[in-house]
């Protein structure tokens, strides 16, 4: 397991990107997966980077976990910002014209669809948000 | 992210390199901002845009809205990653992908 904790800015998106990249690298990940895996975090750091403690700045962390069999990645994003469940929100229609669309609640949608679990808890003044992805 | 555009009178082409997401957006975002007026058909080459999320697509969609009423928007050479995220929003039901 591995564990980086960071002001949640939109700057160091790329630095969490990076960090989890890494240790994605060194389990021969397939390319697919790891940009499935990057848009997730650019989806649910940069909510945090927005909204957990906006206007202030503050931390959060990022926990890879690696499962065997089958092979998958566990990421956890946690912070203490306002409590914020983003499954508690109705999936988007995407069926809408352009005039009629919304861009809300489409982040979460595409992550929510491209991992294979995802699951949110609010425990003891923390956002729990963990993705799971499997990688063969 | 780079972005190459190229004005032909009513024509802008716009290359879009790397990816496209929370940090980059608000980039091209700046771009169409400035340069989509009196445009009339509108080029998004994404041959080597390596992916978008939302904040992309957020974007996209407000170009197309624009170009809804005052022309035409066309995106080409999209590869199969990015074809995906267009299939998973509907996006692909608004948009003119050659």
């Amino acid at each position: 397991m591995k564990e980086l904790t960071i002001a949640a800015t939109v700057e160091n998106i790329e630095t969490v990107t990076n960090f989890v990249n890494e240790q994605l690298e060194a389990l021969d990940c397939p390319m697919k997966a790891q940009m499935q895996i990057d848009i997730a975090i650019d989806e649910l750091f940069g909510n945090i980077a927005h909204y957990a403690y906006n206007p202030e700045i503050g931390q959060a962390t990022v926990r890879v976990e690696v499962v065997e069999e089958p092979l998958s990645v566990v990421i956890t994003f946690i912070d203490n910002g306002v409590p914020y469940d983003p499954l508690a929100k109705a999936d988007p229609d995407t069926t809408l014209s352009a005039e009629e669309r919304g861009i809300g609640g489409l982040g979460i949608y595409m992550v929510k669809k491209s991992m294979d679990e995802i699951a949110y808890e609010y425990k003891d003044g923390h956002n729990i948000l963990k993705i799971k992805k499997n990688l063969n | 992210m780079t972005i190459e555009k190229n004005l032909n009178g009513a024509e802008l082409n716009v290359k879009v390199i790397g990816r496209l997401d929370t940090t980059t957006a608000p980039q091209l975002e700046a771009e169409f901002k400035g340069n989509i007026n009196g445009v009339e058909k509108l080029v998004l080459d994404f041959a080597e845009l390596e992916y978008l999320s939302s904040a992309g697509l957020r974007v996209i969609l407000a170009a197309q809205k624009v170009m809804n009423k005052q022309g035409e928007m066309i995106i080409k050479n999209v590869n199969d990653t990015i074809n995906e995220i267009f299939e998973v929003t509907g996006f692909i039901d608004i948009l003119t992908i050659e």
